[in-house]
Parts: structure tokens; sequence; C-alpha cells
């Protein structure tokens, strides 16, 4: 299936040099239309209509109400702040979506060669919302002094063969990026184990000053 | 210099983290007491040890001389009295506080000054434990992870009054053992639970707003995480049973609601859904294959 890119800055899931940019056509009649940046123009003729999320939903986009949305799609590709993207995609949906827009979709990104898993438009999907109360609780133990840094992130390495521990995982992508996140998180939920941890907090006033 | 560790007992030896802790002491050349109150358990922890050292000389990691010499070693008995000759007691039995401060207050009875007793809680206080015996400054958290035998990480707590050299001596016992020590305070679930506990209700939590099915989480921690194995996948594995004792036994001491039992993993206990040991959980278990619920 055919696609075409609007791109209005630069994208988290795809930066520059990503094969799947290549790989778009210069035709307004392509079935499926990636939009990377706003605005957003939705379009029932299109077979589906994705749209590159941030920390926002999707329903900040379009009107999930209205019927011109339902062959629209949210997607993100799940990347740690600065490091490089994974290859797995977050792909959004409404409960009204259209199933043949989501299949189709799905099929794109696959193709592409990324994993591809389907979840509602809630804020923080799935990785950001269960990843980053669990890094807010590992920056906090750490203040206490629960462990040091080190052996909590031996800890999880050890104990459940993580990769990587959640210390080094959260400094590597960035705590300014932590809190640009769980800011968004915290204003949506409204609940403490997503506000900004202290170290989050002070590196975005350090790079505000 | 810290004090030689020569004999060391386990308490809930019948069980498999006391067995795998049996296994760890009898491997680093330690003679070994393995205590439960039931003989049955024990002649299987035995057989196990038995056969698990069996297999270390069939990949060529000890000979056989090798193998007699630590079974030589390797005691068991239903009398608590056995373990007065130790110099370090492990206890590994029923997550409880009471039934733990009673173990610990009758080895304070039994075994001479100079033992230091060890607790395998994951979720107790050592402290509190400790609380049991004339000589907390001797008691000192030290939680393996299951299957003990295998895995090489062991948090090291010490409760409040738990002495320098004390810590020392169980922590210089774990090295030399070859396991991987680090020290947390004394607190709920230490690093490994204080952690996984909420995480993995979180994951319940989102199954329960309609984010995604539990394969779609799973597979989201897996691939964009490099996990092995997904909350879900793994809440399965140690069962869904135990989850809510770990909910039950962090919520009441920390009021973190994250830790608060979430109501559809009540929901399927109740319904005899308790992952891999009854045949589904959040996925459905046929053989070694798996489907998602």
């Amino acid at each position: 299936m055919r696609y075409s890119i609007r791109q209005n800055g630069e994208s988290r899931s795809f930066p520059l040099g990503e094969s799947f940019l290549d790989g778009a056509v210069v035709d307004a009649t392509a079935e499926i239309a990636v939009y990377l940046g706003s605005p957003v123009v939705a379009d029932a003729g299109k077979t589906a209509v994705l749209v590159e999320l941030h920390t926002e939903c999707l329903a900040q986009h379009v009107d999930e109400a209205a019927p011109d949305s339902r062959n629209v799609l949210g997607f993100a590709r799940y990347r740690n702040g600065a490091l490089p993207p994974s290859n797995l995609v977050e792909l959004v949906r409404f409960p009204s979506s259209n199933d043949g827009a989501v299949e189709a979709a799905k099929a794109l990104l696959e193709t592409a060669g990324m994993t591809v898993v389907v979840c509602a438009d809630q804020p923080g999907r799935i990785l950001d919302r269960l990843l980053r109360p669990k890094y807010n609780a590992a920056l906090r133990f750490l203040e206490e002094g629960l462990a040091t840094a080190k052996d909590m992130d031996t800890t999880c390495k050890l104990g459940l063969g993580y990769p990587d521990g959640p210390i080094e995982r959260v400094v590597n992508g960035g705590l300014r990026h932590h809190y640009d996140v769980t800011k968004a998180l915290f204003e949506t939920y409204g609940t403490a184990a997503y506000a900004p941890p202290r170290q989050a907090v002070a590196a975005a006033r350090r790079k505000e000053q | 210099m810290t004090q030689k560790i020569q004999t060391v007992g386990v308490c809930g030896a019948g069980g498999t983290m006391g067995a795998g802790i049996a296994i760890v002491a009898a491997r680093a050349g330690y003679s070994v007491i393995c205590y439960d109150t039931v003989e049955a358990p024990l002649m299987k922890t035995v057989k196990q040890t038995e056969a698990f050292f069996q297999k270390s000389v069939e990949r060529g990691k000890m000979s056989t001389a090798e193998r007699d010499a630590v079974l030589a070693r390797f005691d068991r008995t239903t009398d608590i009295g056995a373990l007065a000759k130790c110099d370090l007691v492990i206890e590994a039995v029923f997550e409880n506080l009471e039934v733990k401060r009673k173990l610990i207050g009758r080895l304070d009875e039994i075994c001479p000054p100079h033992t230091i007793f060890g607790s395998n809680t994951s979720t107790l206080s050592i402290t509190e434990i400790a609380s049991g015996c004339s000589r907390p400054e001797r008691v000192v958290g030290m939680h393996f992870c299951l299957p003990a035998q295998l895995m090489k990480l062991v948090e090291m707590s010490p409760g409040i009054l738990t002495s320098e050299a004390t810590f020392q001596a169980a922590w210089d016992w774990t090295v030399g053992c070859g396991q991987i020590p680090v020290k947390t305070q004394d607190k709920p679930g230490f690093i490994l639970n204080a952690l996984l506990v909420p995480f993995n209700n979180d994951a319940i939590r989102a199954i329960e707003a309609g984010v995604a099915d539990a394969a779609g989480i799973d597979t989201a921690i897996k691939a964009g995480l490099g996990y092995k194995m997904g909350p879900l996948e793994l809440i399965d594995l140690i069962g869904l049973d135990t989850q809510v004792r770990l909910c039950e036994a962090f919520y009441p001491i920390t009021f973190d609601p994250r830790a608060a039992c979430p109501p559809l993993l009540r929901r399927m206990v109740a319904a005899g859904l308790l992952g891999r040991k009854s045949g589904r959980g959040f996925y459905s278990y046929a053989g070694n294959a798996m489907f998602g619920a």
C-alpha cells in the first residue's frame, strides 16, 4: 500500500535517514497519509491517516466523534529521550476507529520492520504510562538512600534480567525528557505517581536558565 | 577480620527457596544442616540437591569426588536443636512476621552467641523480625532470588540494630558463595519488590483501563525495552495469588496506591485463574504453549 508523508519539523519516530521516509510517495492519491507534525487534516477518502504523537493524545488532533476521523490513527515509535528509537510502535485507536484502517496501518508499519501494538488513546499510551511511575519511584528511593544507583540497577538486571536498570535508563534518556513526559502525564492523571521528581524538575529548570 | 563461618543452617529447607539456599551453601563448601518441621519435603530437597550436583558432574563443573564430598556435608533434620552447631542460620520459612519472629526467638535460645541469623524475607522488616530475640545485632536480611542456586542476586539489609561486624560477616559469606550482594535499607520490599510489585499492578490497571490487552502490554515492554518477559507473563509465572499476597503485605505498610491490589487481580484469583500453576491467568497454557487470554 502506498503512503505519503507530510512532515512539519523533526520526527522523533522517523528521524532523518530512516528508510521509512524514503519509501513514501509524493502522490496525493496514496492510500495512507502519514503526518509527522501538525496540522492534521482528516481525509475520509484515505484507507488510513496516521498521526505521529508525542506526549499528547490523538484526540488533541482530531475530534474522535467526527465521522471523518474513523480512519485517523495515532502512532509513536518508542524512544527513550534522545537515544535512538526502538522498533516498537504504539498504534493508537479510538473505540470508533475503523478496523480496516487499523489493519492497514499495522501492515504498513510491520512491513517497515516495526513491532506494532494497538492501544487506546490514553495519556502515556502503554510504555510511558507504565514506566514513568517506576522511574519516579526509583529516583525517590535514590533520594531516600534506599540503595545506591548502581545497586538498584544491578538488582533489576540480576533479579529480573533487565538489560539496564531504572536509574541508568532514566538518566540515559535524559532527566529533562523525563520531566516533559511526567509533567504531561501528571497534568492529565493528577496522581502523585506521575508527578515529576525533584531531579527531573531541577534538570528542567537548569535548561531554562 | 570477620568471623569464620563453617556450618550453615537453613530453616524452611523443605521449600523451594530454602532448598536453593542450601545448595548455594553446600556448593561453596560449607557444612549444611537443612531443617524443616516435616520429613517429606526435606527428603525432596535432598533428592533435588543430589540431582543438582549430579548434573554439575555431567556438565563437567565438578568431579564425582567433589560431589560426594558436598553431599557428605549435607544433612537434614526435623529437630531444631540440631542447629545449635551452626555459625549462620538462614530462615526461608513462610512470609509471616509472627512466624519468622518466633523462629528467630527459638533459634536465639538454641544457638551459641556468635551465630548470625539471616532472614530471607522479601517484604518484611528485618528490624521487626529481629525484635523476637535477645541479639538483634546479629540478625541481617539476606533475600535470595528464586531459584537461589541459579540466581546470583542477594539483597542484604541491616536492621536498625544490626552490627557492622554481623553485616560484614554475612556479606563476606555471600560473596564467598559466589553470589552478588547489593545493600539496601530495611524498607518494605527492599529494592526488587518495591519496584516490581507496583509496576506489575500498574500493568494490571492498564488492562482494567482498556489501554491494551495483556499480550499488547507484554509485547510493548519486551520490544520497547528488551525485557525477557512482560509484566503479565511474569505475574502468571509467580502466581496471581502470590501477587495478591505481595499487595497485602505492601499496601498496609506503605499506603502507596500503586501497591494496592487491583480489583481485576482479586477477581481473577477468585475465579481460580492463578497463572501457569492453574493453567490459566492472563494467558492460557496448554502444555508448553501459551495463548493470550
